[in-house]
Order: C-alpha cells, then sequence, then structure tokens
C-alpha cells in the first residue's frame, strides 16, 4: 500500500480513512462541502490531523493523537503535488518556467530542468505555448500547463482538487483525456462531485459524505450498483457500448456516436463506450437538421421528477429535461422524441 | 498587471466610468496645489549663475553626502524591512498586531521626536551609548548618525508598502510552490518576492525618497557638520539665512533628483 491517510480534523467534522495501492488512482466523490478538500489538505500538508497517521510508502508524513503533533513533515519534502481547480500557474514565469519550477526547486540545473518541462509540455501538447506568460493562456490551456506542472516535479502521490471544476463544458472532454493518458502509472486521489471524472479517471471511488467514507469499491460496481444516496444520485449516466468505426461508436441499435476520443492507438471495431450526462441532452419532436449533434430516435418510457427537471427516459437515453419543454413538448410515455447531443459533451473511451 | 492598465488606457472604446463631475473641481485645485508651488520655485531660480551655486565646495559636500546616506539607509531599509514586512504579514505569533502598530510610529512622529529618541538610545549617555563607546565608537554626531536618523524615518514606508502587497498577493502560491517541493526560503526568492515586486519598488523609493528628504531628525541627532553629517536639505536651510539665492538653487536640484528616481523606478517597475 502506498498512501494510507486515517485522521479526524473534529473542527471540519472529518473522520476519513483512505488507502490508494502503487500507481493506482482514487477518486473521492461527493458533495461540496462533504470532506474532500480536507481530505487533501490532510494529504498535501497544509492542514494538520486531529487524531491520526498519513504514510507514504511506509514514511509517516504526519502523525497527531488527541490534538498534539507527533510526526510532521513539511509539505515541501511530502513529494506529494497539489493540483486545484485553479491553475495557479506563477504569473511572473514564462509556461516552461512554470513547469520547470519543481525539478529546480528539487536540485536540477537550470538546463536539466528545462529539458524535462519541454518533454512534459510535448505530452500535454503544448511545446509551442512554451515561452508564453500565463496569462496569455485559454483556461482548459492553463490547466493542462498545471498539470505537467505537478507531473513534472515528480510527485509520489499527486492529489487532483477538481480539476475540471472551473473549466467550460466544451473543454473538459479534452482534458480528461489528457488526464487520463498521464495518469495511468502515477497515483493519484481525485476529489470530484462529478460521475465522469470519477468514471473516466479512477480505478476505485470512495464516496464521501458528512466527512465520513460512506461507499468504497471499485468504480464500475459503485456506480451500477450504488448503495449510498450520493452515488446513487449522480449515477444514471447515458453509456452506450459499441465499437470504434474511426470517427465514432457505432452502437447495437445502428446509430453512430460521436464524442471527444484521443486514444490514437483504437483500432477499428474495438469496443469503445460512449458516456454523456442527461443534462447534456435536449429533445424535440422533430429532426434538427443541419445541427453537427448526434441524434437519437427513440420511445418515452418514463417521466419522473428530479430537482427542479423531469428525468425523460427513452428505450435508448436518459434526458434530464425543464417540465416546460415536457409540457410544449407534451411528452407522455409512447411518444416518439428525438434526443440530441453536442459531439464536445461526450467523451467516448475503450471498454 | 502592467499591460492590463495599459490596455485600459489606450482602449478608444472604453466607456467612461460613472464618476460624479463635481469631483473634478477639488482634484484640479488638489493637483494645482502640489504643482504650483514647484512651478513658483522655478520662477525663483536664479538661471545665471545657477551652476556656480550648485557646484560650490558646501554645496557639492552636501549632496554627494545626501546621496551616498540616503542609499545606505535606503539599503538598511531593505536589509531589515523585507524579514520585517514578512513577519508583519504571514508570521503567526503573539503580539503582532501591537508590533505593526509600533514600527508605523515614526511615520506620525515628529521628526525632532525621532532624533530626540535616537539620542536617548545611541547617544553618550543613552540606552545603548555606553555598550557602543566601551567598543571605542561614537554613533552621535557623525555619518552614521544621519543614516540611522533616516532608516528610522524611512523604515515604515517600505514596510507598509511591501506589506500591503504581501497581504494582497496571499500566500496561495507560495502553497503551489511548496507542494512542488520548494523548500521556505526557494518559495521566498523564485515566488513571493517576485509576486510583490511592483510593491517592493514603490516602497524602496518612498523611503529613498523620504531618506533624502529627512531634516528633524538628522539635525537633532547628528547636529550639521559640513561633509560629515550636513545632508542638501541642512545645508538648504542654512544657505536660505544667509544666500537665498543658492537655497532656491539647490532646491531645485532636489525637486530634480526626486523627479529623476521616480521616472527611472517606474519605468524598471513595468515589465
Amino acid at each position: 500500500m502506498t498512501f494510507t491517510l486515517t485522521a479526524t480534523v473534529p473542527s471540519r467534522g472529518v473522520d476519513v480513512t483512505l488507502d490508494v495501492p502503487e500507481g493506482r488512482t482514487l477518486a473521492l466523490l461527493g458533495p461540496n462541502g462533504a470532506g474532500k478538500s480536507t481530505a487533501l489538505g490532510l494529504a498535501a500538508g497544509t492542514l494538520r490531523p486531529h487524531d491520526g497517521e498519513i504514510t507514504l510508502d511506509g514514511r509517516v508524513l504526519a502523525g497527531a493523537r488527541a490534538g498534539r503533533t507527533t510526526t510532521w513533515v513539511p509539505a515541501h519534502r511530502r513529494q506529494v503535488a497539489l493540483l486545484a481547480q485553479d491553475p495557479m500557474l506563477f504569473p511572473h514565469l514564462t509556461v516552461r518556467d512554470n513547469v520547470a519550477f519543481g525539478p529546480r526547486a528539487q536540485g536540477r540545473s537550470r538546463r536539466g530542468a528545462g529539458t524535462a518541462a519541454d518533454r512534459w509540455l510535448d505530452a500535454i501538447g503544448l511545446a509551442h505555448l512554451a515561452e508564453r506568460r500565463p496569462a496569455g493562456l485559454s483556461g482548459g490551456q492553463a490547466q493542462r500547463v498545471a498539470i505537467a506542472r505537478a507531473l513534472a516535479a515528480a510527485p509520489r502521490l499527486l492529489l487532483l482538487d477538481e480539476p475540471m471544476a472551473a473549466l467550460d463544458v466544451d473543454v473538459t472532454p479534452a482534458l480528461r483525456q489528457t488526464l487520463q493518458h498521464l495518469l495511468d502509472d502515477q497515483t493519484t486521489v481525485v476529489a470530484t462531485h462529478d460521475v465522469l471524472d470519477a468514471l473516466l479517471l479512477a480505478d476505485e471511488v470512495a464516496v464521501v459524505d458528512g466527512g465520513r467514507v460512506v461507499e468504497r469499491g471499485p468504480t464500475a460496481e459503485i456506480l451500477s450498483r450504488p448503495r449510498s444516496a450520493f452515488a446513487a444520485s449522480v449515477a444514471g449516466l447515458n453509456l452506450l457500448s459499441g465499437t470504434w468505426t474511426g470517427d465514432g461508436v457505432s452502437t447495437a441499435s445502428g446509430a453512430v456516436v460521436h464524442g471527444y476520443a484521443s486514444h490514437p492507438g483504437v483500432a477499428v471495431g474495438a469496443p469503445m463506450t460512449a458516456v454523456f450526462r442527461p443534462a447534456a441532452v435536449s429533445l424535440h419532436l422533430r429532426d434538427p437538421h443541419g445541427s453537427p449533434r448526434n441524434t437519437f430516435r427513440g420511445t418515452v418510457r418514463s417521466v419522473e421528477p428530479r430537482g427542479d427537471l423531469l428525468r425523460v427516459r427513452t428505450d435508448q437515453l436518459a434526458a434530464d429535461v425543464t417540465p416546460q419543454a415536457v409540457a410544449e413538448l407534451a411528452l407522455v410515455p409512447g411518444r416518439t422524441v428525438i434526443g440530441t447531443v453536442k459531439a464536445a459533451e461526450v467523451d467516448v473511451y475503450p471498454g | 498587471m502592467s499591460t492590463g492598465r495599459t490596455t485600459i488606457a489606450h482602449d478608444p472604446a472604453a466607456a467612461p466610468t460613472g464618476l460624479p463631475r463635481w469631483t473634478y473641481v477639488p482634484a484640479v485645485v488638489g493637483g494645482l496645489f502640489v504643482v504650483l508651488p514647484l512651478l513658483a520655485l522655478g520662477t525663483r531660480v536664479p538661471w545665471t549663475g545657477y551652476w556656480t551655486l550648485v557646484t560650490s565646495e558646501p554645496a557639492r559636500a552636501a549632496l554627494v553626502l545626501s546621496l551616498q546616506t540616503a542609499a545606505t539607509s535606503t539599503a538598511l531599509c531593505l536589509v531589515l524591512g523585507i524579514p520585517l514586512a514578512l513577519v508583519l504579514a504571514r508570521g503567526r505569533f503573539p503580539g503582532r498586531d501591537l508590533l505593526r502598530s509600533l514600527v508605523l510610529v515614526p511615520l506620525v512622529l515628529p521628526p525632532v521626536v525621532g532624533g530626540i529618541a535616537l539620542l536617548s538610545t545611541f547617544g553618550r549617555r543613552g540606552l545603548l551609548g555606553e555598550s557602543i563607546e566601551v567598543l571605542g565608537l561614537q554613533v552621535a554626531f557623525s555619518t552614521t548618525a544621519v543614516v540611522l536618523a533616516q532608516t528610522f524615518v524611512a523604515l515604515p514606508f517600505l514596510v507598509v508598502s511591501l506589506e500591503g502587497a504581501l497581504r494582497t498577493a496571499g500566500s496561495r502560491y507560495d502553497v503551489v510552490a511548496a507542494s512542488l517541493g520548494a523548500g521556505p526560503t526557494t518559495v521566498l526568492r523564485r515566488v513571493t518576492l517576485p509576486l510583490v515586486w511592483p510593491g517592493l519598488v514603490s516602497g524602496t523609493v518612498l523611503a529613498f525618497a523620504r531618506a533624502l528628504g529627512e531634516f528633524g531628525a538628522t539635525l537633532t541627532f547628528a547636529g550639521s557638520l559640513q561633509g560629515v553629517t550636513r545632508t542638501l536639505p541642512l545645508e538648504i536651510y542654512l544657505q536660505r539665512e544667509t544666500d537665498p539665492d543658492a537655497a532656491v538653487a539647490l532646491s531645485l536640484l532636489l525637486v530634480a533628483i526626486a523627479v529623476v528616481v521616480i521616472a527611472v523606478t517606474h519605468r524598471r517597475a513595468a515589465p
């Protein structure tokens, strides 16, 4: 076991136990204020536990008993890198110097750190922006540079705190794909309230609610058979399995779903899954011609309330739409509707 | 930051802000109140004999001494003031708010009182005077005293300016830098100070200007010995009694130095 954390922070009502095996990614899934950021702060060394112990590779990073700290390794000696939802690139340094910051701070030569930075910038596909200042980057570019900067520091543990939360919906699939590639062998904890992050990035999920881990297990299992209320409320994604055609996923019903995929190695005919959330689906009675969207013709099976929205289930997918839309379209079971989803809001991954 | 400022200044499409029009009246009066005396000073300058007046032996000695002591006390302000501002902005210890108030006292203290306070500390019969005298040193009425007097009055300017910048910048970038493996000194050198660079530069300029213009504390604590403690402001005050023309000529010199310092540092601060 590479990383273990057992800690209480009574002032924040947090009492958590976590562990992540070498090279694996654990998602902390939970609503805002559930204690996810507190758990990351404990691991990063910005918060002290009241009681408990945190270890990495068998080394105790922090230990405390009844409010008295017994062991404390300061943040800069932990080999734990933290990436927040805000990229926090150093505004006075170029993109390359930002990425080279970690290696440089750890004693690498200027040249060595620069070479390492160039390699990481290449890996995230932004080598051409090396000389820019952070102010000249888009939000998605800045967050990718922040990822490269964190990984260039060669952390034993990487912490991601809502890495997509501050970004436009249009760029999150691309960033998720980047992360998916880069996190392959990296021991990682990702805190998120977004089930897509958990599904695409994590091997295992710990559902956190009220400062405690209420459910824990392999991602697929938690999302398909949720036992906690939060897991149940966030599950229910549209998952369409099929085979890869080269530019889309061909499903059993004959539809081809286009989405964001950056898996150069995937062969035509390989099994692939397209994922999108019900809120990304809009419903129409007639085919909206000329739009660059995926369209799915189906029959309404059920309409049920879901917060302020109504969830409409057809034989193919689920859509969250407003009560006004349901009234205008007169959506009742048995009616034929056309669901559309922008390709940019569809994640496509192998499996 | 400065790029944003330039963009706004040159954007022809920028709509005017909703500033009440009457504010322009007191604003113009205020501007004139500062500029007019400087222009008036210019009208009184004896241009014909100007060069002779400012290159007389006492004037040159005073100018050189002023520049030397002001530069030294600015350096001293940086060495002491940067750590002081850091500790006040980021440190956690009891009595921090009290210390912050005390450091600001020289700002509101009449300089003469500051000079007397320094005498009570470093003078022959002062608090530390005897211990210093044992070492064979005498501070009062020496060039060292000039530097101490200037540092005493100038230090708060640097500390206030830098501490404000540090508080505005916050410590979020420092946390990121530490999580990338940078130790506290590396974080300070490569992240904290570069981020507050404009505040540090303006604080340094203010401190230098205050040191250059220092009069009351210097006169009280260091006296007025030509070439040793008689800085430019003291020389100007002395000349005013005997040779008003020379006083006006030297005053203009001091204004010119102030303008040059502000112009140079302003350009340096904007990347």
